[in-house]
């Protein structure tokens, strides 16, 4: 069988190039991160594990710039921040809440400083007392000063920062008391910075947290139908959530709860209610949804929401699991929206045909945004996860070519050299990537947080998709790149 | 002027480490020298001898209640005690809450930043039970104590625990200059302690200082909060512990880099001693009694 990817042979060749920078152990560790997309094994039908070569949730290599984040922002920034009537403690030193503030652009409705607070940053703000003395008087001082400043908060959650496990504090006794005193949910969330290899462990401390502490309840009366789902995993970035909710809803789904863009505690605690879970960042929330099929009888399915080709077949498979009513608003849908599609291929595709993309970025996007990027004809020659485990290794197979460029935990260098080298036509990672790209000549998007712009979800996601992409790559600063003293005449 | 004399007293929890420094302080004190005391144990019992009452004023409850350190000024939290003995106890946090050990490290950082150590000949560090983790091994670090004195006795505890400190000073001996200045064997009366002592001085590459005989006395001035120097100036204790304090003051500069055993090799130590018995006698003995009994 031919090769996919015409380069992927350079592309072995350049890994070896690439890591015989390095000294012999960190050689031998990084390079069972590094590979090429393999071919697909005969009989392989679902999940085609041409990528599991890969070596991942590893602790990065130390002396190496990884593009890695901890356990609190894995908690704190990704899970729980985006639950909008909660009030959310980044508990200890006043840093790491003040610089990961509003980083993750969780859109929301409500009014802020009233009834939502995302937006908000709140602190315990630990001075050199409160490590010596503990921290836990003056987090019961803080839970009183919010539940008075904000009566309309529904709750709060603990954040823990490193400090927190080092000196011992009993954050669940003071979560334990405080609910006693102000009758509102207050969860402990063990996520301090230390633990575990990257953000992975934090998301799934703040699944185990809601498991723990949110979903032990009974919820509120919602009149149940036999349409309800939960979007899990969808932090509504630049709006996200909407797109897609608006979608299950004109299939004629009710969508429950929202886990946790734009999200209410009372959708939190109602969502074992539901018949389905469509889980969309399976690394984030796999776990909880997983509890909930143990638990509550709530099977999961996992789903995509970008580029028209994996939303019509994600609609179809999830209207599968519903009557012939469902099924037929879906198909109804889709044929809606075609025209749609087709307005946006005709203008853009022809400007974006054939452009090579690299992608390195987090949870899901550097396998689910693959086939948007197929649907306006372009190719991804590279694709890499911050913290990704095997399982999510094994689900890129679907998506990518034979020969594509594989890396997890790229660091620095590496990702430097792989652009400088292959030279693509775009890469789509994030803001510390975003200017050495640029400088080197080369089109970027920032791809966690679409560079303040999106929804890039559902049909109207994708028609600013493609506009981002078109106007990164075809940007007439491009040809400017050369001094003008310096253009061969 | 004479360079400043920065010392430590360490060992095993109970030993009598901030008896036997405030009694060697107050004798070293008689002979002109001019002395701070750093107490860097959370219950603040450094200097209630020298004192004659338990300080109150520690430098991290008055930082606490004054909002942070840097609000604090050296008056507030320094007393001045017997013959002129500056005292200062770095304080903490309850048993069981929040980190002690970063509250000594707080305070020794505020004492030498505030001026605590000038116009003094000694700074003496008492410091709690074992090194259990950075913040109590502060004094041994960089540009603190030269030397350290480790209070034991002939108990098996004390041993392990003498053997555990000249470790923590092993780290820091290469890195910073801490050396160890001896052991001082504080007597419980057990089987052959001053052989035992200077055994394991012998195998840790350093002195035993000083052999503190058992006195019921120093128990009386304990109760008068007062040392023996000044509850009983007169007395054969009081002479030990000038002869101590006269030792000390003349090992400035001989302190060692310790060579600690392993846990076996300290037991083997026991073994040879015929204080201990090896674990097969031992079990055999158990064995024989229990059919005994049976």
């Amino acid at each position: 069988m031919a090769k996919d990817l015409e380069d992927g042979a350079d592309h072995t060749k350049l890994i070896e190039e690439v890591l015989a920078a390095y000294p012999k152990k960190a050689q031998k560790r990084r390079a069972k991160h590094l590979s090429t997309a393999g071919p697909v094994e005969e009989g392989e039908t679902e999940i085609v594990s041409k990528c599991d070569t890969v070596k991942s949730n590893v602790k990065s290599v130390p002396g190496v710039m990884t593009i890695r984040g901890c356990a609190y922002a894995g908690s704190k920034g990704v899970v729980w921040g985006p639950i909008k009537d909660m009030v959310h403690i980044s508990h200890g030193p006043v840093g790491c809440g003040h610089y990961s503030w509003s980083q993750r652009r969780n859109y929301y409705t409500g009014t802020t400083g009233v009834d939502s607070f995302v937006t908000f940053q709140f602190t315990t703000d630990f001075q050199e007392k409160d490590i010596v003395f503990g921290g836990d008087k003056k987090l019961e001082k803080t839970i009183d000063e919010i539940n008075e400043l904000f009566p309309l908060s529904k709750g709060i959650t603990v954040q823990s920062e490193c400090p927190i496990g080092l000196i011992g504090d009993d954050i669940e006794a003071v979560a334990k008391k405080k609910k006693k005193d102000i009758a509102k949910t207050i969860v402990p969330v063990r996520c301090e910075g230390f633990r575990g290899v990257s953000q992975s462990l934090g998301h799934h401390i703040a699944n185990d947290a809601v498991r723990d502490w949110v979903l032990t309840g009974e919820g509120t009366a919602i009149e149940a139908t036999d349409y309800d789902v939960n979007i899990i995993g969808d932090y509504n970035i630049g709006g996200d959530a909407w797109s897609s909710r608006i979608l299950l809803e004109e299939i004629g789904l009710n969508v429950v709860g929202s886990w946790s863009g734009d999200a209410t505690l009372a959708e939190i605690e109602n969502a074992p209610k539901a018949k389905l879970n469509l889980i969309h960042c399976y690394r984030s929330m796999n776990y909880i949804c997983r509890y909930m099929e143990e638990t509550h009888g709530v099977p999961w399915m996992e789903y995509n929401f970008f580029g028209p080709s994996q939303i019509a077949a994600s609609l179809r498979a999830i209207a599968a699991k519903f009557d012939q009513t469902i099924q037929d608003k879906a198909e109804e849908v889709i044929a809606r929206y075609q025209p749609l599609v087709d307005q946006v291929l005709a203008k853009y595709k022809p400007r974006l045909e054939g452009k090579k993309v690299m992608l390195y970025v987090g949870g899901l996007r550097p396998r689910h945004v693959v086939t948007a990027y197929h649907d306006l004809g372009m190719e991804i020659v590279g694709t890499g996860y911050e913290f990704a485990h095997g399982d999510d290794y094994k689900r890129t197979g679907e998506y990518i070519k034979e020969g594509t460029l594989i890396y997890d935990d790229v660091t620095g260098y590496e990702l430097e050299k792989f652009i400088e080298t292959i030279r693509p036509d775009l890469v789509g990672s994030g803001i510390k990537e975003k200017y050495p790209t640029q400088k080197m000549g080369i089109p970027f998007r920032q791809m966690h947080s679409w560079d303040y712009s999106g929804p890039y979800h559902g049909y109207d996601g994708f028609a600013i998709f493609a506009r981002d992409m078109d106007l990164a790559i075809n940007n007439p600063v491009w040809g400017l790149f050369d001094a003008p003293w310096k253009k061969s005449a | 002027m004479s360079a400043l004399r920065q010392i430590a007293f360490y060992g095993k929890g109970g030993i009598g480490k901030s008896t036997t420094s405030q009694n060697t302080l107050a004798a070293l004190v008689e002979m002109g020298q001019r002395i701070l005391i750093v107490g860097c144990d959370p219950k603040a019992d450094s200097t209630r001898l020298i004192l004659n009452t338990k300080m109150q004023d520690t430098v991290i409850h008055m930082a606490a209640e004054m909002g942070s350190v840097e609000d604090l000024e050296l008056e507030d939290v320094m007393k001045v005690g017997y013959k002129g003995i500056k005292c200062t106890e770095a304080g903490g946090p309850e048993p069981g809450v929040g980190c002690a050990g970063r509250g000594v490290i707080t305070a020794i950082n505020f004492l030498e930043e505030n001026g605590a150590y000038d116009d003094v000949d000694y700074v003496s560090y008492d410091v709690l039970g074992d090194v259990v983790c950075g913040g109590f091994a502060m004094p041994i670090r960089e540009n603190k104590a030269q030397e350290i004195y480790i209070v034991m006795s002939g108990e098996m505890m004390a041993l392990y625990a003498a053997n555990n400190i000249a470790k923590g000073i092993l780290k820091y001996a290469n890195s910073g200059g801490v050396r160890l200045g001896g052991l001082i064997c504080n007597e419980r009366q057990t089987d052959r302690e001053l052989e035992l002592a200077e055994a394991l001085a012998e195998r840790l590459g350093c002195k035993m200082i000083h052999f503190v005989p058992r006195d019921n006395i120093v128990q009386h001035a304990e109760l008068r909060r007062e040392t023996v120097i000044q509850y009983a100036p007169d007395s054969k204790q009081a002479e030990e512990y000038r002869q101590l304090a006269r030792k000390i003051h003349e090992n400035s500069g001989k302190g060692v880099i310790p060579t600690p055993i392993t846990m076996e090799e300290l037991e083997q130590m026991l073994l040879d001693f015929g204080i201990m018995q090896s674990e097969e006698d031992r079990l055999a003995a158990i064995a024989e009694t229990e059919a005994k009994s049976a």
